[in-house]
């Protein structure tokens, strides 16, 4: 208890307040303009969060991250186009809901649904604290680097139908780790070349991959401008509707937590796991696609939950699941806070001030919805080549504002066309940057668990080292049974929904 | 024939124009790697192999050729795409801006933050076709928004401009605090 008043004390703050109201309706105006999605944010802005206090700067980009789903639902619903990748499912059911003139309910439901989620993830993420305090000590050395490993084979095996991309994508990530020199001084892979020396900073590799790809995409593509039809009516009456699909929000939260915590994992496959049980449990299954609110609400929910749960692995064992929390893992690290088992024995207020900050956003961010949906409207018709000068130029900030080194921004660049690349190949980036910041990890956890290890069997020894190695064989078997049975049932290219990898790339 | 259209089964899957050409590049990339290993990296004696500082390349670079192999089999297996060449193009295109962003950055240092970012943003808005003043107008007060909440605000860093030396003493710590 006095954890969460030392914890509440932190946030007593106006730089607090000003970042968390800056991050979530921030978020929600960046997630609504579709072509902007979180991780560009979150990656031109951590540089200017390096110089804030880590609580300050964690709260801004937790806002983001947290909000930017809200908004992409506004564009998924009015105008059938995503504000980000993983509104993707929300198109489905929310469009079709506009057309038939129920734009102001499916806004409403989206709205409340995502708010059901966000809350739901974030109080199983309070309650699983003591656990993960008891728990979190047990991971040594070898269970972080068995959790690491299993976290890069779901990355790559998750990108259904990309697997081969994936993987060798996510090798070069661990290749970009090893380049410069090691802890001995020994030159890895720098061809003799002094820019290299100092390997690849994971900032500028993301800032390339994520905003500039996205800036150059922008500018290079054909001019478009969206023009949704403003919403008329009270949403707030409008989201007690959602009371009376509690069930299906709140089993799709859970599938959001469950997922969100598997590093790898994240919202795609949450929300077709729900989507997929609300429509096998509707009443009217034949409705979803046609503009049913329980696919709709399975959607959103799952994806809400998700922010919440993927703090999971990144607080207690210092492994983060997917891109987002990829970046914010850094700023931990500049500011010398080491997330992992020790955390929540030592640092418990400042989780817990965390976890609160993430329950304000929701409520922030909902009211602000609420009153502001039709201005959102408006901002969401800039033109996407502007928004492409626009993503330019803060991108700038964010590379040069690093080590002020024009070599950077050359590496950011080539990293922004790869980017660019890939996109439009709709090949997966998300493998990169985790081969980065995994590859990292398991490095140091491998050397040091080794030092103990006599036999090869004695890697497995411990309990949670054996559940985490019987688990990366069981996924890599369940991989192949999958494959063998789609083999067998010849499913069709068509029927699987290759959207799905889109979203990570946004 | 049985066993070309099993193997098309096995490796079948969604792609989009580009996939082949890509899937070159990647293999051709991770065998020039694999090739340079031995000279690139470091194996010390008296070291257990999982503490080796090669270990990891080797590792990365193993895993790229492999699953670069796989890749450009099921390239070859699937059925061609049309576009290939106009999709290589589109990758070309995006150079240019790579280009525009660059310019910008060894500018900065030159003109100072806040006009190179005014002048950068009028100059690549009037290249991607606007002609109005709303948007003209409209790009010129975005960029001095930025330069306002980063350096003058946030205080990131960025150096001031040289152009900043000729400025009166007073007027020069102003700007090269604050622009």
């Amino acid at each position: 208890m006095e954890a969460l008043f030392s914890g509440v004390e932190l946030l007593m703050r106006w730089d607090v307040a000003l970042a968390l109201f800056i991050g979530s309706i921030g978020g929600v105006i960046i997630g609504a303009i579709p072509g902007v999605g979180a991780a560009v944010a979150i990656a031109i802005l951590l540089p200017a969060t390096f110089s804030l206090d880590p609580i300050v700067g964690l709260t801004m980009l937790l806002g983001i991250y947290g909000s930017s789903m809200y908004g992409g639902a506004l564009p998924a619903i009015l105008i059938n186009t995503p504000g980000t990748a993983v509104n993707a499912l929300t198109t489905y059911d929310g469009y079709p809901m506009t057309k038939r003139g129920e734009a102001r309910r499916a806004l409403a439901l989206a709205y409340s649904a995502s708010f059901w989620g966000g809350i739901f993830g974030i109080l199983c993420l309070i309650f699983l604290s003591p656990v993960l305090a008891l728990i979190a000590p047990h991971f040594g050395s070898r269970e972080i680097f068995l959790a690491a490993l299993l976290g890069i084979i779901l990355v790559v095996l998750a990108h259904r139908g990309q697997v081969f991309a994936a993987g060798g994508l996510a090798g070069f990530g661990i290749l970009l780790h090893t380049v410069g020199l090691d802890t001995k001084y020994n030159q890895r892979m720098t061809f003799e070349q002094t820019w290299l020396t100092g390997g690849f900073d994971l900032i500028v590799v993301v800032l390339g991959l994520f905003a500039l790809s996205q800036a150059f995409l922008l500018l290079t593509e054909k001019d478009s401008s969206p023009h949704p039809q403003p919403v008329e009516g009270s949403l707030f009456t409008a989201m007690k509707e959602m009371w009376l699909y509690k069930r299906v929000a709140t089993m799709a939260s859970g599938f959001g937590v469950l997922m969100g915590m598997i590093p790898g994992v994240g919202e795609f496959t949450a929300q077709f796991m729900s989507y997929t049980y609300a429509r096998r449990t509707s009443k009217t299954p034949e409705a979803f696609g046609e503009g049913a609110p329980e696919g709709l609400i399975a959607s959103e929910a799952a994806n809400n939950a998700v922010p919440a749960a993927a703090m999971i692995p990144l607080l207690a064992l210092g492994i983060p699941g997917e891109a987002l929390t990829a970046m914010m893992l850094s700023v931990f690290y500049v500011h010398n806070v080491i997330p992992g088992p020790q955390l929540f024995q030592t640092q418990l207020d400042f989780v817990y001030a965390l976890y609160i900050a993430m329950i304000l956003l929701n409520v922030i961010v909902i009211i602000f919805l609420i009153f502001s949906t039709n201005m959102l409207t408006k901002i969401i018709q800039v033109p996407t080549r502007f928004l492409g000068m626009v993503i330019l130029i803060l991108s700038f900030v964010g590379v040069y504002s690093l080590r002020n080194s024009v070599v950077d921004c050359a590496i950011a660049s080539g990293f922004g066309v790869l980017g660019l690349v890939l996109k439009r190949l709709n090949l997966p980036i998300v493998p990169i940057v985790l081969g980065m910041v995994l590859g990292g990890i398991m490095e140091v956890k491998l050397r040091s668990a080794m030092i103990r290890v006599k036999h090869p069997l004695d890697f497995v020894d411990r309990p949670i080292a054996a559940i985490l190695a019987v688990l990366i064989v069981l996924v890599i078997l369940m991989h192949i049974r999958t494959l063998r049975k789609e083999h067998k049932a010849r499913l069709s290219e068509a029927e699987i929904d290759h959207d799905i990898h889109d979203s990570q790339t946004r | 024939m049985i066993k070309a259209q099993t193997l098309q089964d096995l490796f079948k899957r969604y792609r989009r124009p580009g996939d082949l050409f890509y899937s070159i590049i990647s293999i051709v990339f991770s065998l020039f790697l694999a090739f340079n290993l031995r000279s690139e990296t470091t194996w010390v004696s008296n070291t257990k192999l999982f503490a080796q500082p090669a270990f990891w390349p080797y590792a990365a670079v193993g895993t790229m050729v492999l699953f670069s192999t796989l890749h450009l089999v099921s390239s070859l297996v699937s059925p061609k795409l049309e576009g290939r060449w106009q999709e290589v193009g589109f990758w070309l295109r995006s150079v240019e801006y790579a280009g525009w962003f660059m310019i910008y950055v060894i500018i900065v240092p030159q003109l100072g933050y806040l006009l190179t970012t005014v002048l950068f943003a009028v100059a690549l808005c009037l290249r991607l076709g606007y002609r109005g003043a709303k948007f003209l107008g409209s790009a010129a007060v975005f960029a001095v928004a930025v330069v306002v909440i980063f350096k003058t605000l946030l205080q990131v860093k960025v150096p001031g401009g040289a152009i900043y030396e000729l400025l009166p003493t007073a007027l020069r710590s102003f700007f090269l605090t604050y622009f």
